[in-house]
């Protein structure tokens, strides 16, 4: 059955929870202090790691010398790499999507023969107190012979330098390439007008406020490896730990993700440091704690973004884009983490129709070692910067054609009739009523209005500016089979189990990872709508592999979708099981059985009835059930979707820029999202105010930069500018709802959508304002100093 | 190491402790005395993720020595709500979604309930200076502030 037939046959159910702004459960121990994250918990007899990291960009290890190290009071070992090589475990952290000639060097948990970023782990310490352990830390004694290093992804490529990989003497990781060249030359030659723009998007660092931390402790006596740790996808931590790093199966492995405090990216990845956690664990036959600095956090949590980007847009006089160009040099940091191929390949490329109907498509991307913090997904991963790559390309159109931006981006709409849309990126977007949620916007600012003040304060010397950015973006990356195909080293599908008790609660097991999204308050909508209960009656249990036995975590705006899909498949395989048995209890027939609000009736026969908790009774006393059916009333489920899910919306900015001192005051900021059904209007706003505080922040605020000793200069939350209460604005919200036909509850996904769309908003506004100092571009973040340089010459 | 013999009376229990002279005020609270709410996000004072209530007055639990603190009165998040009850503050911060992951959210309460305090009938200006130096990355603080502005609301019209 297609997901599409499914959606249809949710019929009968009606508890009222699916929609409803429902206070989440979650938060009374978050409020009182009670909430338990991983730097929370300590066993008896639990002994501290710390990590010494490489203060070289690219240098070759002589020598280590732990001996100093491991004569201090409280150390009880100094570990390097070559023990870790000696213990014989796999010592490997893959990635996780391969693609066509794709160099993959060899990733171990703590280096050996070189470093190739600020930050590499090296060395190990562990010692009865944190204090202790990190005293030791200073006393190993590392030789070193610095290498040449290269920050930039063009340069690495480019220039002649050391390669940060042998294998790899270029530093081309991978040259990607999608869409049709020949076409694409065609329309650019045929097109009436070209335009262009140079970009660059810096590396966002994601400043999750929860340090990564780990807790791990090894059962020598059963062979059990139990580890708590700041995780999105704790499955997936189990698995890479298994077949990646430590070598053991996975059935011995206990991957828990208590609370968790943010992710954004930054949590998916298996980092040396956790596998490092438990392997000394594995060693000393101790429980093992690691807690990251804010400073390590920076050097280490894979970065977001870092796109050098030269863009072309062939247009014609009446404002049709004829195609779109797009050339991107993505660095990939020093080493390849999970996803880093996937998000500037797959991710990036196959988003840059964006709302738009483009003809031909072309990109190409070369992936580039650099002696650089690994990259990885960010917020929005690769659709953000796909996004913003053909939004700016959008305005720069405009205004060759000198047209309203607005007016070009309408013109180019893809149609709701044109759904589904087969994109000449790759995509098949699913549905979607763009000019809705645009109009929606526009209506919002009054943008016509608000164009004519523009008009009006410029004439007193006042820059008032207005960016309109339109997105669309792919959610909840699946199906399997696709995936599998495109280079993914796992599956796209989720899975949970939904159970009644014989009580008649219901507990949800969900595959998925919480990292504040509220999973426990709507994955209990969803099932409570299904099974006809109220959310109270069902309990959301997440993030401990030996009590959910599969899943895939959190990441790519895929809980609600994917997860969510999961679990209304799985919870309406239970409620047509207990539909079986009223049937048979109330000697009817099974078609004969409607259910509403949790009771099965008869129809035609409405005080013959039974509640739904009264057969999850039954179903565990087992004493009267159909012919052959097996007691208990559970079931359990794995959801590959047929495809991905579109999301999508209109946000605008209005801005004022006084180029005198280069200020940017955001005056308004109007986001409309059609993220499909809305399961909780509450959260679903929360991750649109959080997703635009992120937007904004890389526009005008944030930005990792590297000195020219390849330091990474931003290392500290003085230095790294995360957006103060201060320095965002109100924002206004609204929805149009276009459900998503690939989806067995209609949802699209929504954690992602206002990052994406708030960077190119916020950018495009600022340079609107300042048009008439003739400024095309700016790149982010965009700072008052580089507001006064672009208009210097004008003043 | 020397070790110093402090008390400390936090959240109106008083705690004798031996704390080594560079041990941080809030790796005691959180270590030595198991007051886990207080959370450490930068060490550096930036965050907030740690502020703590020290003799009436907020302080971010990351900057101070633990023996600085010998004789104080601190209260944490653990010490705002009566018998588990939440506090008004504390239930409009559910009620309009003030929190997402909840990493910032105890040394944020801390913040705007001292600041209620001295201000009952706040602008929405002055809640957001007001909890500037408490750095949240999940909700955009907007849903914050109305949380704030409704408790101040709210116990406007009880007083
Ligand atoms: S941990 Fe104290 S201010 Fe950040
Ligand atoms: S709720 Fe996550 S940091 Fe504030």
């Amino acid at each position: 059955m297609s997901d599409a037939d499914e959606r249809d046959s949710s019929d009968d159910s009606s508890s009222g929870a699916f929609g409803a702004a429902i206070e989440r459960g979650e938060d009374v121990p978050l409020l009182t202090g009670d909430g338990e994250y991983t730097g929370d918990i300590s066993l008896p007899g639990t002994t501290h790691l710390a990590i010494r990291r490489s203060d070289h960009a690219h240098a070759r290890i002589e020598s280590v010398d732990t001996s100093d190290a491991a004569a201090v009071d409280g150390v009880v070992a100094v570990f390097t790499g070559e023990d870790v090589v000696e213990s014989g475990v796999p010592n490997t952290i893959p990635t996780a999507w391969d693609l066509p000639g794709l160099v993959q060097p060899q990733y171990r948990m703590l280096a050996t023969d070189k470093v190739r970023h600020e930050g590499t782990a090296v060395a190990a310490v562990v010692a009865e107190t944190a204090h202790a352990a990190r005293d030791a830390l200073e006393l190993i004694s590392i030789e070193y012979e610095p290498l040449e290093h290269v920050t930039d992804p063009v340069e690495a490529v480019e220039r002649d330098v050391p390669p940060v990989h042998d294998e790899a003497e270029d530093n081309v990781a991978f040259d990607f390439e999608l869409g049709d060249g020949d076409a694409t030359d065609e329309a650019f030659a045929d097109a009436d007008r070209v335009a262009s723009v140079d970009l660059r998007q810096p590396r966002i660092i994601p400043n999750a406020m929860e340090p990564r931390a780990a807790l791990a402790d090894w059962e020598e006596t059963t062979g059990k490896l139990r580890l708590w740790m700041t995780s999105q996808n704790p499955h997936l931590h189990r698995m890479l730990l298994s077949a990646g790093t430590l070598g053991l199966p996975e059935n011995e492995i206990q991957v828990i993700a208590p609370e968790v405090g943010g992710g954004f990216g930054s949590k998916i990845y298996h980092y040396p440091d956790e596998a490092v956690t438990a392997w000394c664990s594995m060693q000393l036959g101790r429980p093992v704690k690691w807690q990251a600095t804010r400073s390590e956090s920076y050097l280490t949590d894979c970065h977001g973004r870092d796109h050098v980007t030269t863009g072309e847009i062939a247009l014609d006089d009446d404002g049709t884009i004829r195609g779109v160009r797009v050339e991107t040099h993505a660095g990939l940091g020093a080493q390849l983490s999970q996803f880093g191929t996937a998000t500037p390949s797959y991710l990036y490329a196959t988003i840059l129709s964006g709302q738009y109907a483009i003809p031909a498509i072309h990109c190409r991307v070369v992936g580039a070692f650099t002696n650089t913090t690994p990259v990885d997904a960010y917020r929005g991963a690769g659709r953000a910067e796909g996004i913003y790559v053909i939004e700016r390309l959008v305005d720069v159109g405009a205004r060759e054609l000198g047209m309203d931006p607005a007016e070009l981006r309408r013109r180019n709409l893809i149609q709701p009739d044109e759904f589904p849309f087969e994109t000449a990126a790759a995509l098949v977007y699913d549905s979607g009523e763009y000019e809705r949620a645009m109009d929606a916007a526009l209506e919002h600012v009054d943008y016509d209005e608000l164009r004519e003040r523009q008009d009006e304060l410029r004439e007193e010397d006042r820059y008032l500016g207005i960016g309109v950015a339109n997105f669309v973006e792919s959610a909840g990356l699946s199906p399997s089979g696709l995936a599998g195909d495109l280079g993914a080293q796992a599956g796209g599908w989720e899975s949970s189990i939904v159970r009644f008790d014989s009580t008649g609660s219901v507990t949800v097991l969900a595959g998925t990872a919480d990292q504040g999204q509220g999973h426990r308050t709507t994955y209990a909508q969803i099932a409570a709508e299904e099974l006809g209960l109220s959310v109270d009656d069902v309990t959301v249990v997440e993030g401990d592999t030996d009590r959910i036995p599969q899943g895939m975590g959190t990441y790519g705006s895929r809980s609600a979708s994917v997860g969510g899909g999961s679990i209304a498949r799985g919870a309406r395989e239970v409620r047509e099981k207990a539909r079986r048995i009223a049937a048979h209890q109330l000697e009817a027939s099974v078609d004969d059985i409607e259910f509403d609000d949790g009771e099965f009736r008869v129809a035609g026969a409405p005080d013959r009835s039974l509640h739904i908790r009264t057969i999850a009774h039954e179903a565990y006393l087992g004493h009267d059930l159909p012919e052959g059916m097996d007691p208990g009333l559970e079931e359990t489920n794995f959801y590959d979707p047929e495809n991905f899910t579109y999301p999508f919306g209109t946000h605008v900015a209005v801005v004022e820029v006084e180029p005198e001192t280069g200020e940017i005051e955001i005056e308004r900021y109007v986001a409309v999202d059609d993220c499909g059904e809305i399961i909780n209007p509450m959260i679903v706003e929360g991750q649109v105010h959080g997703g635009i505080a992120q937007g904004i922040g890389a526009a005008l605020y944030e930005g990792a930069a590297y000195d020219d000793d390849g330091h990474l200069e931003t290392r500290r939350m003085d230095e790294y500018a995360v957006p103060h209460s201060t320095q965002l604005p109100e924002f206004e919200t609204d929805n149009t709802v276009t459900p998503s036909p690939h989806n067995p509850i209609g949802v699209k996904g929504v954690g992602e959508s206002a990052t994406i769309a708030a960077t190119p908003t916020v950018v495009s506004a600022v340079v609107d304002a300042l048009e008439p100092f003739d400024v095309d571009h700016l790149d982010m973040p965009i700072t008052p100093e580089s507001v006064w340089r672009a208009t210097e010459a004008d003043r | 190491m020397s070790e110093h013999d402090i008390s400390v009376t936090v959240n109106g229990e008083q705690h004798e402790l031996t704390v080594e002279p560079r041990t941080l005020l809030v790796t005691a609270l959180r270590e030595k005395l198991g007051y886990t709410g207080a959370n450490v996000g930068c060490e550096t004072g930036r965050c907030g993720a740690c502020t703590v209530r020290e003799n009436g007055e907020t302080i971010k639990s990351c900057t101070r020595l633990a023996v600085q603190s010998d004789g104080s009165e601190i209260e944490t998040v653990e010490g705002l709500a009566d018998d588990g009850d939440l506090t008004t503050l504390q239930e409009r911060f559910r009620e309009h979604h003030g929190l997402q992951c909840g990493y910032c959210t105890p040394g944020m309460l801390v913040s705007a309930d001292t600041f209620l305090r001295e201000n009952e009938d706040p602008s929405r200006e002055e809640i957001r200076e007001a909890i500037e130096g408490n750095l949240c990355r999940c909700t955009g603080y907007q849903n914050i502030v109305d949380a704030v502005e409704a408790t101040a609301d709210q116990l406007g019209e009880q007083r």
